[in-house]
C-alpha cells in the first residue's frame, strides 16, 4: 500500500475502534443497545455523506464555491416533508402541502413508499431548480464573491422560512414526517431497514457519480479543472459544464434533505444552522480528500465518528468544567482539525489519483505546449 | 567599442536552472553583463526569457546555478534584497501601480531610501519630463508608452547598478518603441548596465553591445550585438528573414 | 479589415468600456446618494439608527477592506474576530470569565480602578471602557498577527487559492466562536447593566449618547485610516501591495513588514468595532457572524481597499436594513427578520452590476 495511505488507514480504524468499544463499554458490553446506536450512526454517515458527494460533485469536479449547502439541505427537507405530511389540520399549524395522502395509489401498499418517492423526487428537482436559477448570476462571480454570495442565498433562505408564516410553519417547523414502510415493521426493527435504505440510496448516488466522473462528460469536467483555458479554447462551453454540475450537485444534496427528514421526522429552522448544515460538510470533504467520491464518503465517516467519540467521552469521569463545555471543545476541535488538515495535508486523508495531464491530453489530443512564464498549477482542489 | 572583457563584470549567471512546480523552463543559462554594458537576451517565445529574468531578481527560486553580483553570490535571495544590492528589474506586463499616482509610484520606487526621495524624484522627472506633467495623474490612466515609462523611473529611483528589462517594447506602437529604446540607451550611456529581454530582436541587437540567444531554455549563440545582427543563421532563424 | 480599421474598433471599444464603466459609476453613485436623502427625509427616526448601525459596520468594514484589499482574501473570521475584541475588552474591564454556576472574576480588573466606572458625561460607560478597549485593540492586534503567521502564511507561502484561505478562515471562525463560547457562555452579557435614557433630537430623532460618540468614533478611526492610507509611507505601500504584491517586492518593498502592520490595524479596527457593537446590541458569541454578510456587503460597496468606501458603504447598508421596515414589497410591509436579507440583496446587486463599487479600483 502507498506510504501516504498509512495514515488514512490509521485513522480509519481508530474511528471504528473507538465508535464500537467506547459505548459498548459505556453499556456494560450490552451488544443489543451497542448495534442499534451504531446503525443510528451509520444511518447519519449515510445521509451525510449524500451531502459531500453533492459538493464534490459541484466543488471537486466542477469547481463551483458553494458556502451555501445549508440552503440545499433545507429546501430538500422541507419540500420532502410538505409532500408527505398530511394537510394541515388547523390550529397553529400553518403549512402549504400535504400532498402525501392523495398521492398514493391503492395497490402495491401505495402510501408505504410513493408519497415518499414524489416527496424526495420533489426535493431533487426544487434543489435543481434553485441551482438552475442562481447558476445564472453565480457562475459569473470570483470564486471568494461566489463564496460569500451563497452564504447570502442560504441566510435569506432561512429569512423567508422564517418569516413566511404559512409557507412551512415559521419557527416552529414541521413534526410528525412520516416514513416510508413504516407499517411493515416493528418500531425496534426499522432502523434496521432504513440503514438498508439509506445505504442503498447512498452506493446508487456513489456509483451514479463515479459513472459520471469517467464519461466523456466527466472527462470534460476534469479537464477544465486542471486547465480552463485550454479547455475553453478547444470549443467547450465552460460555463455550460459548471452549470449541469451545480445542478446536479444541488439534486444530490436535495436527495440528501429527503431521506434526512423521513429519518428524522421533523424540521425546523433552528436545525439549519450554517455551521450543522454548511461548514461540516466542508469540514468532512477537506478532511477525508477533496475533490473525490471515495474521500467524500469516508471523510463523512470519520468526522461524524469523531464527534459521536467526543459526545461519549461525556459518559466518563470529566471534570465538571470541562463536561460543561464538551459542546464547544467539540467544534473547537472541529475547527481546528480543518485549519490543520489544511495545512499538514491538504489532499485529505484519501488524496485524488494524480491523473492530471491524462485527462487534459485526452480531452485535447496532444500534448500541452510548454508555456513561457506557465503558472504553477493553482489547482482548486489543494494539491501538495 | 571597448572589448567587454577589460570591464569589471557586474552581473553573472551560471548554469542556471528554474521553472514553475514540476515545469522546468531554464535548462543551464549562463551570461555576463559588464560595468556600464547593455547586453540583449533574444530568442523565440517560450525560451525562457522572462524566467531568466524573474529568477536573477528572485522572484522564482533557481534549482540549482548561481547568480552574482560584483562577485557577490545573490542566488535565491528574495527579491527585496536582491533590490537592496542594487538590481532593479521592469516587468513585461503590470508593471506599475495603477491604483498610485505617478508620484506615488515613483516613490515607492524609492522605498529603500526614504530620506533621499525628494532628491530622487526631482531627478526622475527631469529624466523623463513627460512625467513631471502628470505627477498627480493615477498610473492606471496613463497610455501605454507613458506607463513604460514610469515603470523604467520607477526603477531608477535607486541608482541601480544593473537595471533588468523585461520586453520594453511589448505593446507599444511603433513610434513609441522608438522612444523608449531612446530613453535606454539614454539610462545606458549615463552608466547603468542594462540587461534587456526582447522579443523585437533587431531592434535590440541594434541597442545593445553584446547579445545572447536563448532558445528551449538553453543558450544557444551569443556574441557582439553587430555580428548577431549580420549573422545569416539568425537572420533565418530569430529575425524572421 | 485593414490594421488601422483594427485599431479604430479596439480603442472605440476600450473607450466604450470606459463609458460604461463610467455610466454604471455615476448611476450608482446617483443611487445611493438619493437613497440616502430619500430616507433621511422620508424616515429621520430609522434613519439616524442606521447612522449609528452603519459607524459599526464602518469600523468592521474598515478592517476588512484593508485585509481583503492589501492581503487579497475574504476573511470569514472577521466578524467573530470582532465579537472577541469585545469580550477581550469585557474581560479587561471586569476580569470575568463563565463559572460552572456563576462567573469567575479576576482580583483585579480595571472596573476596580477609582472612577472607572464613573460615567463620562451623559455616556453609559466611564474611562475603564476606553483603556479595556485600547488593550483589546493591541491584544486583537497581536492575534491576528500570530494567525497570519500560524495559518494564512504557509498557505500563502503554498500558493493556495483565494478558496482554501477562505475556508481555513472559517474554521478559525468556528474556533474563535467555540473559545468565546467556552470562556464566557452562550448568554449574552453587557458592559454596562442598566436602562439609560435616549435625547430627543429634532424631526423625531431618538439617540442615546453612546450613539453619538460610537458615530463620531467611526468618522474619526475612517478619516486617520485614510490619512495612513494616503498620506504615509507605510500606507502607500499597503496601498502598493494591493495592486500588485510582485511589483512591491521588485520595487524594495517588504512585504511581509507591511502584511505584519496591515494586520495589527485591522486587528485594532476590528477590537474598537467589536466593543461598540457590544454598546450597541451585546456581547454575544454568534452575534459576530450576523454581521459577517452586511459588514462584507458594505465593504464591496465602498470599494474593497477604500476606507472612505467602507464608510459609505456601511451606512448605506445600515440604514437601508434599517429603514426596510418601513418599506413595501408586493403590497405588504416588509417583516423585520428580512433585514440581513436587504443587506445581501445589495451584496449581490454589487457584485453582478458592478463589483468595484463607489471607490474600488478598476480590476
Amino acid at each position: 500500500m502507498r506510504r501516504d495511505l498509512w495514515p488514512t488507514l490509521l485513522a480509519f480504524l481508530a474511528v471504528t475502534a473507538a465508535v464500537i468499544i467506547m459505548p459498548a463499554e459505556r453499556s456494560g458490553w450490552d451488544w443489543g443497545g451497542v448495534l442499534s446506536f451504531l446503525t443510528a450512526f451509520a444511518v447519519t454517515v449515510a445521509i451525510y455523506s449524500l451531502f459531500t458527494l453533492g459538493l464534490n460533485v459541484q466543488w471537486g469536479y466542477a469547481g463551483v464555491f458553494n458556502f451555501g449547502v445549508v440552503a440545499f439541505f433545507m429546501l430538500g427537507a422541507y419540500a420532502a416533508a410538505a409532500f408527505t405530511k398530511e394537510p394541515a389540520a388547523g390550529g397553529f399549524d400553518t403549512y402549504v402541502g400535504g400532498l402525501g395522502p392523495k398521492l398514493s395509489p391503492p395497490f402495491l401498499q401505495g402510501e408505504e413508499w410513493v408519497p415518499f418517492l414524489v416527496g424526495a423526487l420533489a426535493a431533487m428537482a426544487m434543489c435543481g431548480a434553485l441551482a438552475y436559477l442562481l447558476s445564472f448570476p453565480a457562475l459569473r462571480l470570483r470564486e471568494d464573491y461566489l463564496a460569500i454570495a451563497t452564504i447570502g442565498i442560504a441566510e435569506l433562505m432561512r429569512n423567508v422560512v422564517v418569516a413566511e408564516r404559512g409557507l412551512v410553519n415559521s419557527e416552529r417547523g414541521l413534526k410528525g414526517i412520516p416514513r416510508p414502510f413504516y407499517s411493515l415493521f416493528s418500531p425496534d426493527d426499522y432502523q434496521y431497514f432504513y440503514l438498508l435504505l439509506a445505504v442503498a440510496v447512498l452506493a446508487l448516488v456513489f456509483f451514479a457519480a463515479e459513472r459520471a466522473l469517467r464519461s466523456p462528460w466527466g472527462r470534460v469536467l476534469r479537464a477544465l479543472r486542471e486547465d480552463e483555458t485550454a479547455t475553453a479554447a478547444s470549443g467547450k462551453d465552460v460555463t455550460a459544464f459548471r452549470r449541469q454540475a451545480f445542478v446536479v450537485g444541488a439534486m444530490i444534496m436535495g436527495l440528501g434533505g429527503a431521506v434526512y427528514a423521513y429519518e428524522r421526522g421533523a424540521v425546523s429552522p433552528d436545525t439549519f444552522t450554517h455551521f450543522a448544515g454548511t461548514f461540516i460538510f466542508w469540514a468532512m470533504l477537506m478532511v477525508g480528500g477533496s475533490g473525490n467520491n471515495r474521500g467524500a464518503v469516508l471523510g463523512a465517516y470519520v468526522v461524524w465518528g469523531l464527534w459521536i467519540i467526543s459526545l461519549q467521552l461525556l459518559g466518563y469521569p470529566l471534570p465538571e468544567a470541562l463536561r460543561v463545555r464538551i459542546f464547544y471543545i467539540r467544534d473547537l476541535l472541529l475547527g481546528a482539525l480543518l485549519v490543520l488538515v489544511l495545512l499538514v495535508r491538504p489532499q485529505g486523508l484519501l488524496p485524488e489519483e494524480r491523473r492530471v495531464s491524462i485527462w487534459v491530453e485526452r480531452l485535447l489530443r496532444r500534448r500541452p505546449p510548454e508555456r513561457e512564464g506557465a503558472q504553477p498549477l493553482a489547482g482548486r482542489a489543494p494539491e501538495a | 567599442m571597448a572589448d567587454s572583457t577589460s570591464k569589471a563584470t557586474v552581473l553573472e549567471v551560471s548554469g542556471l536552472v528554474a521553472g514553475y512546480g514540476e515545469v522546468q523552463i531554464l535548462h543551464g543559462v549562463s551570461l555576463r553583463v559588464a560595468e556600464g554594458e547593455m547586453v540583449a537576451v533574444i530568442g523565440p517565445n517560450g525560451a525562457g526569457k522572462s524566467t531568466l529574468m524573474k529568477a536573477i531578481v528572485g522572484l522564482v527560486r533557481p534549482q540549482a546555478g548561481r547568480v552574482l553580483l560584483r562577485g557577490q553570490d545573490i542566488t535565491g535571495l528574495p527579491p527585496e534584497q536582491v533590490v537592496a544590492r542594487g538590481i532593479c528589474y521592469v516587468p513585461q506586463a503590470d508593471n506599475v501601480f495603477p491604483s498610485l499616482t505617478v508620484q506615488e509610484n515613483l516613490e515607492m520606487g524609492a522605498y529603500l531610501v526614504p530620506k533621499q526621495v525628494k532628491e530622487r524624484l526631482e531627478r526622475a522627472f527631469a529624466l523623463f519630463p513627460e512625467l513631471d506633467q502628470r505627477r498627480h495623474e493615477r498610473a492606471g490612466r496613463l497610455s501605454g508608452g507613458q506607463r513604460q515609462m514610469l515603470a523604467l523611473a520607477r526603477a531608477l529611483m535607486l541608482d541601480p547598478q544593473v537595471l533588468l528589462l523585461d520586453e520594453p517594447s511589448a505593446g507599444l506602437a511603433p513610434r513609441m518603441v522608438e522612444v523608449v529604446f531612446a530613453k535606454v540607451r539614454e539610462i545606458n550611456a549615463a552608466g547603468t548596465a542594462v540587461l534587456m529581454v526582447e522579443q523585437n530582436a533587431r531592434e535590440a541587437l541594434k541597442l545593445a553591445h553584446r547579445a545572447y540567444v536563448l532558445a528551449m531554455g538553453q543558450n544557444r549563440l551569443e556574441g557582439p550585438a553587430q555580428e548577431l545582427l549580420g549573422s545569416p543563421e539568425v537572420a533565418r532563424s530569430y529575425l524572421g528573414e | 479589415m485593414t490594421a488601422a480599421a483594427r485599431a479604430f474598433v479596439q480603442s472605440s471599444w476600450q473607450e466604450l468600456r470606459y463609458r460604461a464603466d463610467a455610466l454604471s459609476g455615476a448611476l450608482l453613485w446617483a443611487l445611493v446618494v438619493s437613497f440616502l436623502v430619500g430616507s433621511a427625509v422620508s424616515s429621520p427616526d430609522h434613519f439616524a439608527v442606521g447612522l449609528v448601525v452603519g459607524s459599526v459596520y464602518a469600523l468592521a468594514a474598515l478592517g476588512l477592506t484593508l485585509v481583503y484589499g492589501v492581503l487579497r482574501f475574504a476573511n470569514f473570521a472577521h466578524g467573530d474576530l470582532m465579537m472577541l475584541g469585545g469580550y477581550l475588552a469585557y474581560f479587561a474591564l471586569t476580569g470575568a470569565v463563565v463559572g460552572t454556576r456563576r462567573d469567575v472574576h479576576l482580583p483585579r480588573a480595571l472596573d476596580s480602578l477609582p472612577g472607572a466606572s464613573e460615567r463620562l458625561g451623559d455616556l453609559t460607560f466611564g474611562y475603564g471602557l476606553l483603556v479595556a478597549a485600547v488593550l483589546s485593540a493591541l491584544a486583537l492586534g497581536l492575534l491576528c498577527i500570530g494567525l497570519d503567521r500560524l495559518v494564512y502564511r504557509p498557505l500563502r507561502r503554498r500558493r493556495a487559492g483565494v478558496v482554501i484561505l477562505a475556508v481555513a478562515s472559517l474554521g478559525l471562525a468556528i474556533g474563535l466562536r467555540s473559545l468565546m463560547l467556552m470562556v464566557w457562555g452562550p448568554n449574552p452579557r453587557l458592559y454596562v447593566e442598566g436602562v439609560f435614557p435616549a435625547h430627543r433630537f429634532p424631526f423625531g430623532v431618538l439617540l442615546k449618547s453612546d450613539q453619538v460618540f460610537t458615530f463620531a468614533v467611526a468618522v474619526a478611526l475612517a478619516g486617520l485610516v485614510y490619512l495612513l492610507l494616503f498620506r504615509t509611507r507605510l500606507g502607500k505601500a499597503m496601498r502598493a501591495l494591493a495592486d500588485n504584491p510582485d511589483l512591491a517586492r521588485v520595487s524594495g518593498i517588504d512585504t511581509e513588514r507591511v502584511t505584519v502592520a496591515t494586520w495589527a490595524l485591522a486587528g485594532a479596527l476590528m477590537a474598537v468595532a467589536g466593543v461598540l457593537l457590544a454598546l450597541q446590541a451585546q456581547l454575544n458569541p454568534q452575534l459576530g457572524f450576523v454581521v459577517l454578510l452586511p459588514v462584507f456587503a458594505a465593504a464591496i460597496l465602498g470599494g474593497i481597499g477604500n476606507p472612505v468606501g467602507a464608510l459609505l458603504g456601511a451606512m448605506v447598508v445600515a440604514t437601508a436594513q434599517e429603514t426596510s421596515v418601513g418599506w413595501e414589497i408586493f403590497g405588504r410591509q416588509l417583516d423585520p427578520t428580512y433585514k440581513p436579507g436587504v443587506a445581501f440583496v445589495i451584496l449581490i446587486a454589487i457584485l453582478l452590476l458592478r463589483p468595484r463599487g463607489l471607490l474600488g479600483a478598476k480590476t
